[in-house]
């Protein structure tokens, strides 16, 4: 759920990272925080175990400057993808605003990617909230393992596999090299700030 | 959930509030947030040593969690939720359905009178916030 501050003209929203366990939502988070400049982000938090698995959540705040006049200040959590921290997950997607699905192309995970937009749905409806009114994003990541010999799905598998319902806007990443990290966070900030803006009706205002 | 929108005015209230009842009484930060992790407001002493950020959100998962494992056993919920330190100890206090109070203080304040105070001041930010 947002935080709309009209005193000091800010917004705040929390976008979740959400997807299957290890296929890179921690590392979308670390490098978008190693990218960005200093007073631009806050202090990345994350729970681990002690193997380097997230246990409850990780989060970055973000300040993303000026947007209709309001200070966006965006919180992003990542969930921890193992199933049996189905508990946990939900807990993190309360009061969610925006969410971006990481796929895993490796060619094993490809049930897991589906079940996981799956419990993402259902637990989104048990907060009264629905996919498909959300904004969301899909990012298809490690895209750099398609010139490895690791069996990967294509873009059109998981496309529909994952897209043929929902029909987002989707980007192909790596986030070890950073390839389209920043494109899959400025397009989710964006919606989630015309969702939250235009749900309350806030104009620009001089 | 709702969205919560903040005017200068509201906030206002809640700090006169927050600051009449807690830290008037001793108490170092208290730390309003919401179930999303939030902060709506935050008072106190060296405000800015605090890293309110990560508590807000490590206070509304861990609270949402204690409330899991309530049910787990069969209760509702927890009435208390306190962590006693060595120099500090830290409170935990709901606010109708969506709020928290955290409330971080020494030993020269007892747990007892922030326990009181918190009971007391749920009403009237819920007045506030909610109208
Ligand atoms: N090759 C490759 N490996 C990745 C990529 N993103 C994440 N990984 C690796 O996948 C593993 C799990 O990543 P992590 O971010 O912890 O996954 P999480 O469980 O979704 O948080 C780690 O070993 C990462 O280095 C990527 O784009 N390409
Ligand atoms: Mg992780």
């Amino acid at each position: 759920m947002a935080l709309i501050d009209l005193s000091k003209k800010e917004i705040h929203c929390k976008i979740v990272y959400y997807g299957p366990g290890r296929c890179g939502k921690t590392t979308n988070l670390l490098t978008v925080h190693s990218s960005m400049a200093e007073k631009a982000r806050g202090k990345m938090l994350t729970i681990e175990t002690k193997g380097d698995r997230t246990l409850f959540f990780d989060l970055l705040p973000l300040n993303l400057g000026k947007i209709r006049g309001f200070n966006i200040r965006i919180q992003l959590y990542t969930v921890p993808g193992q199933v049996m921290y189905a508990s946990t997950r939900k807990l993190v997607l309360k009061g969610a605003d925006g969410l971006v699905f990481v796929a895993d192309p490796l060619q094993v995970r490809r049930e897991r990617n589906v079940e996981s937009l799956e419990d993402l749905r259902t637990s989104l409806l048990e907060y009264g909230l629905k996919l498909e009114e959300m904004p969301l994003v899909i990012q298809y990541n490690k895209r750099d393992l398609v010139d490895t010999p690791i069996p990967t799905l294509t873009v059109a598998e998981l496309e529909a596999d994952l897209n043929s319902v929902y029909k987002v806007k989707t980007f192909e990443a790596s986030a070890v090299t950073g390839m389209g990290v920043f494109e899959t966070l400025r397009e989710i900030s964006k919606q989630t700030v015309r969702y939250v803006t235009n749900k309350h009706l806030l104009h620009e205002t001089k | 959930m709702q969205d919560f929108i903040l005017t200068a005015e509201i906030l206002d209230k809640a700090r006169n509030a927050i600051e009449g009842a807690l830290i008037q009484a001793g108490v170092r930060n208290a730390l309003l947030i919401d179930g999303a992790g939030n902060i709506l407001s935050n008072c106190g002493h060296d405000t800015d040593d605090l890293d309110a950020i990560s508590l807000a959100a490590l206070a509304a998962a861990s609270l949402g969690a204690t409330s899991q494992i309530a049910k787990l056993i069969g209760e509702e919920d927890f009435s208390l939720l306190f962590h006693k330190g060595k120099n500090g100890n830290i409170h935990f206090g709901r606010i109708g359905e969506e709020l928290i109070l955290i409330t971080i203080f020494g030993e020269d304040v007892s747990l007892g009178l922030v326990r009181c105070r918190v009971a007391d001041l749920s009403a009237t930010l819920l007045q506030i916030f909610e109208g």
